[in-house]
Order: structure tokens, then C-alpha cells, then sequence
């Protein structure tokens, strides 16, 4: 007996790296061979601290990671501190929407990555449909960033999840995913750069201070 | 053209099965060909010359190498056949027309032998088609730039190669040729692959006037070897599918658009990253930095006075006096307006926004 309160059954999961978060995903993750969008209210976020265990575990594994289309330089002394194995990712840029739709379908036709991170300008629903089927046919984990905006308009995607800063978190709100639909926007406890710092937060004092001194005693790194 | 068949008989089915192979490979090429066997070279050479199908005796004498004034005297005496060629008096014979035609007549029929140097494949390639009219239209062009690819797979086969790169030249009428580049990622000789990758190429391209005649020329062959397929997963084969997704991808999207990540030990946050191959090993990781941002804002961007909160900082970095690019820099962490989190920076009395922390 089929219970409305089941999840339907993915062909597969990757952990998100985010326990609290995994429970209210089907499959206990990321869906595999699915389309997942994430939709950010703004970039700089956290969008992509939500992704970046997943990924840190897949390359460490030493499965294939594919950057397609990203909107600023992923930069390489970040990612590995985030524990990516640098090795096993690969961006690919593509400049115009109809590239990115082509080199997307062509990453997830070849069956060789195990996850592809994209981002598409505009995309509109036939565009989302034929990288909904690619995704159905390859077994790797799908996200695709989009503006806010696009809550509105309908979707392919097998989850949709719209993220929103909280304080010193992130707050996700799960808007459509296969089972039961989620009552409750979640809170996930990004890594946020001011505790990597390991520092106080920065006195205004001393802000008002850097506005108006050029030069501050300070350790320098030469 | 010879062929040494009696040894492949067996490989390739029969004699029918490898004819049939060979007509449909010589008409891919866009040649026409008359086949015809027999024991031996020179046999097999004078029945194609008549166009098959007959026995020896019957064929003209048209089929010799023989000098006219031999050809002539024959005639006269009323021989038109090898048949009535072979019942003369071989003294008679060798006395009137020569030693050479008896000598052929024999390696024809075996009794001599006829030691042939084996056929070298040139080491690069060049071949062109006239089209039979002006073409406008890229799948036009592609049909018969494929008729071409057939024969360099034929060629690299035989001298076990595969190239990297070859080169389409469009001839037009009255201007100059367009050359069209293919890179690959890995060798390879397949004319089917080649032909696609052709094809990606020619679409993004798109034809400016009409084309004439299409050649294609191929150098630097690389040794290429036939690979045994592994029975559990084959990480090999793997392998050569991720180089040919690349390859595919940069084709259409130029070779700089696919790489890789690496560090690179600079302290200027712009030049402490490299683009590399993509697949290639990466350099070990540098020591604890401060925080950096996932996402690079490359140019920084100018920002104004206002419109942000400082949370963290400053980081000092200041470096590159002896390349030029000079950085006196103050880096903070800071919060805009929508709560997003942002990596700035303050020089000369100015703030830049440099990566955000996505």
C-alpha cells in the first residue's frame, strides 16, 4: 500500500553532507539521474557551501565533477580548502545559453561525470524538459543554479529548492521534491567565512577606522 | 593496385564476402574500381585491365606491356588472344618480339616468379574532391569531406597511425581558401569520429561563400596500437571516453573554454590559481590561507563608500612590486544590503569587490 507521506524512490542518492537536511530528501541526498534546481535569492549566500560536501566526497572518490556556464571564476584555494580534490574538476564555459544546453547534454549523454553543476541564463521550460531527460539518463547528480525570479514558473526539475539567507546560516525551503511535499522551510548550518577567520567580528570602531586610514599596522603577507 | 588476398581468405569469409568489402570501401572513397583475381600478381593485373570475369586465354592482346611494332606483328600473323599468344614456338617467339613478353607470359602463368616491394603508406596525407557543383550548405561539404576521411582511415590503418589534428581547406572560386582545424584530444583514425567532429565544427563555422572543392591534409601521424578490452570495467576505455567528451566540447566551444583547476603559489589572490588541462595532476595544496571566497569576481569590481558592513578583517596583502602587477591591498570580509557575504578590498583609498562567499 502506497502511503501519501512516502518519498517516491530515487535511483539513487549522494549525502549532502548536511544530516538534517539529507531526512527531508528522498533517498537520504542529492538524487541521482534527477534534475535539481537551486534557486538562490542573490549569489554569495551560501549556495554553494550547500553543495560543497557533496562534492568533496564525490571527487574525493575520485568521480569527475563538471562545472558548465559558471556566472564568476570558481576559485581553486577555496575549493580545496573545502576539501575538493581539484584533480577530478573540470569547468567548461560556454557562451551563450544554447552552448550550455548542448555541452550539459553532451557531459550527462557521455555518462562520465559523476556530478555537473550548471548555470543557465533564462533558461525556459522545453530547454529545462531536454536537460530533465539528459539527467534521467545519466547517474549523476544534477544541479542547476537559477535566479530567484524563477520560483514563479513551473519546472521539470525533480526538486526544487528555494535557498534565502538566516543569520549565520541559510535557510531552505524544499518548494517541490518527489513524495510528500515539505511543510516547513528548513535551517542548514553553512560554513560561513567568519568562523573559518576564527577572529571576532570586525569592530566598527575600527571599520570607520579602515575608511579613512590608508595604512594600518598590520601583519602584511608579502 | 595488388593485394596478397589468399592469406585474409579465411579472415575475411571467402573471396565473396572480401569483395564484396572491398567494392563497398572503394565506393566510399567516391572511386571507381574493376576487381579480378587470379594465382598470380600479373594474371589478376591483365584480366582487371580487360574487366574481369574471363579466363587468360581469352583475353586481347591489348592487355600487354608489348611494344607496338610486337603488337603489330602479331596481329599480322592473325593472333588477337593470349590463348593463340601461348600456342606459338617460344624460340620463335623470344626471336621476333624479344625476351620480355615471353618472360611475362611466364610470371602470368606462374612459371617464373615476380618478387614485388610491398607498398609504403606515405607518412601524411593529402587528398582533395571536386565537388560536382557549388555548395553552400555545411552537410553538403561534411559528404564529401567524410569520402576523404574514409581514405585517411585507410591510410593511417595501414601505417598503424592516428593523427591529432587535420585540416579541412574549402576551395572557392575566386578567393582564397578557408582552412578549418580539427584538434582531438586523443589520436585516433576512425572515420566516423572524424567526420563528426568535422561536423560540430562546420556547424559552428557556417559556410561565408560557395565552395568549390574540399581537401583535407594530415600530418604528424602518432603510432597508434589496437587495445585488448578489459572483461571487469575497463578504466582504459573510460578514460578515452572522457578525453572524446572534451574533445566534442572544445571543438564546438574553442580549447580554452574546458580546464581544470590548480594552485599556483602567489599571494595575490588573482594569480594564486591556474588554468590547467583538464584531468591533470594538480600541485599540493598551499598552507592555511585566510578565508578565500568560492566565487572570484574577475575584474574586481569598483564599489562605493556605502551599501556594506564590515565583519572581518583586514587581511594584508601586498606583493608583485617585480612583475608589475603591483597589490597593495587590504582585504575584508563584508555583508551587502541583501545579506550576501563579499570578499573587498581597499587600495589606494578605493574599495573593490573581488569574490563573493557563495
Amino acid at each position: 500500500m502506497w502511503r501519501g507521506g512516502a518519498f517516491a524512490r530515487p535511483a539513487g542518492a549522494v549525502p549532502t553532507g548536511y544530516p538534517g537536511f539529507d531526512r527531508e530528501l528522498p533517498g537520504g541526498g542529492w538524487p541521482l539521474g534527477a534534475l535539481t534546481e537551486i534557486l538562490g535569492l542573490c549569489e554569495g549566500v551560501g549556495e554553494l557551501q550547500l553543495v560543497l560536501p557533496a562534492l568533496a566526497a564525490l571527487t574525493a572518490s575520485g568521480k569527475r565533477v563538471v562545472w558548465l556556464a559558471p556566472p564568476h571564476l570558481p576559485y581553486a584555494p577555496a575549493l580545496a580548502a573545502s576539501g575538493v580534490d581539484l584533480a577530478h574538476l573540470v569547468v567548461v564555459r560556454a557562451p551563450g545559453r544554447r552552448d550550455a544546453l548542448w555541452a550539459a547534454e553532451q557531459v550527462l549523454r557521455a555518462g562520465n561525470c559523476h556530478a555537473l553543476l550548471a548555470w543557465l541564463r533564462d533558461a525556459r521550460y522545453p530547454e529545462l524538459r531536454r536537460l530533465a531527460v539528459a539527467a534521467g539518463t545519466s547517474r549523476a547528480f544534477v544541479a542547476l543554479f537559477r535566479r530567484r525570479e524563477a520560483i514563479a514558473t513551473s519546472s521539470p526539475a525533480c526538486l526544487r529548492i528555494a535557498l534565502e539567507p538566516a543569520g549565520e546560516g541559510l535557510c531552505a525551503r524544499i518548494l517541490k521534491r518527489p513524495g510528500a511535499p515539505a511543510a516547513a522551510p528548513l535551517r542548514i548550518a553553512v560554513k560561513k567565512p567568519v568562523h573559518a577567520l576564527g577572529r571576532t567580528p570586525f569592530p566598527l570602531s575600527a571599520a570607520r577606522d579602515a575608511r579613512t586610514h590608508r595604512r594600518l599596522g598590520l601583519p602584511v603577507h608579502a | 593496385m595488388l593485394l596478397e588476398v589468399e592469406g585474409s581468405l579465411r579472415l575475411a569469409g571467402g573471396l565473396e564476402p572480401l569483395a564484396a568489402r572491398l567494392r563497398a570501401d572503394i565506393a566510399a572513397m567516391g572511386l571507381a574500381a574493376q576487381l579480378a583475381v587470379a594465382p598470380t600478381a600479373r594474371a589478376a593485373l591483365w584480366l582487371a585491365r580487360d574487366g574481369g570475369g574471363r579466363t587468360l586465354e581469352d583475353l586481347p592482346l591489348a592487355v600487354l606491356d608489348a611494344d607496338a611494332e610486337s603488337l603489330e606483328f602479331l596481329r599480322g600473323i592473325g593472333i588477337s588472344t593470349l590463348g593463340g599468344l601461348l600456342s606459338l614456338p617460344r624460340e620463335g617467339l623470344a626471336r621476333r618480339c624479344g625476351r620480355r613478353l615471353l618472360d611475362d607470359l611466364d610470371r602470368a602463368l606462374g612459371k617464373a616468379p615476380e618478387p614485388r616491394a610491398f607498398f609504403s603508406p606515405p607518412p601524411r596525407f593529402a587528398a582533395q574532391i571536386e565537388l560536382p557543383a557549388e555548395v553552400t550548405h555545411a552537410e553538403g561539404v561534411l559528404f564529401a569531406a567524410r569520402r576523404l576521411l574514409v581514405q585517411l582511415e585507410g591510410l593511417l590503418a595501414a601505417r598503424q597511425a592516428g593523427v591529432r589534428r587535420f585540416t579541412l581547406a574549402l576551395l572557392h572560386r575566386n578567393a582564397a581558401p578557408t582552412a578549418v582545424e580539427v584538434d582531438l584530444a586523443s589520436a585516433a583514425r576512425e572515420a566516423g569520429r572524424l567526420g563528426r567532429l568535422l561536423g560540430e565544427r562546420l556547424a559552428v563555422l557556417g559556410l561565408a561563400r560557395p565552395v568549390e572543392a574540399v581537401r583535407i591534409e594530415a600530418r604528424d601521424f602518432e603510432p597508434m596500437h589496437g587495445f585488448t578490452a578489459g572483461f571487469f570495467g575497463d578504466a582504459r576505455a573510460e578514460a578515452e571516453g572522457w578525453a572524446r567528451l572534451v574533445e566534442r566540447l572544445r571543438v564546438r566551444l574553442g580549447d580554452e573554454a574546458v580546464y581544470g583547476l590548480a594552485f599556483h603559489p602567489d599571494h595575490r589572490p588573482e594569480r594564486a590559481w591556474r588554468r590547467v588541462d583538464a584531468d591533470a595532476d594538480a600541485p599540493a595544496a598551499p598552507g592555511d590561507l585566510g578565508p578565500r571566497p568560492l566565487w572570484l569576481v574577475e575584474p574586481p569590481r569598483r564599489l562605493g563608500e556605502t551599501g556594506f558592513e564590515l565583519l572581518a578583517g583586514p587581511e594584508r596583502i601586498e606583493s608583485g612590486w617585480w612583475d608589475g602587477g603591483d597589490a597593495k591591498r587590504d582585504y575584508f570580509i563584508a555583508r551587502f544590503e541583501d545579506s550576501s557575504l563579499a570578499w573587498i578590498y581597499r587600495e589606494a583609498g578605493e574599495w573593490f569587490l573581488h569574490g563573493l562567499f557563495a
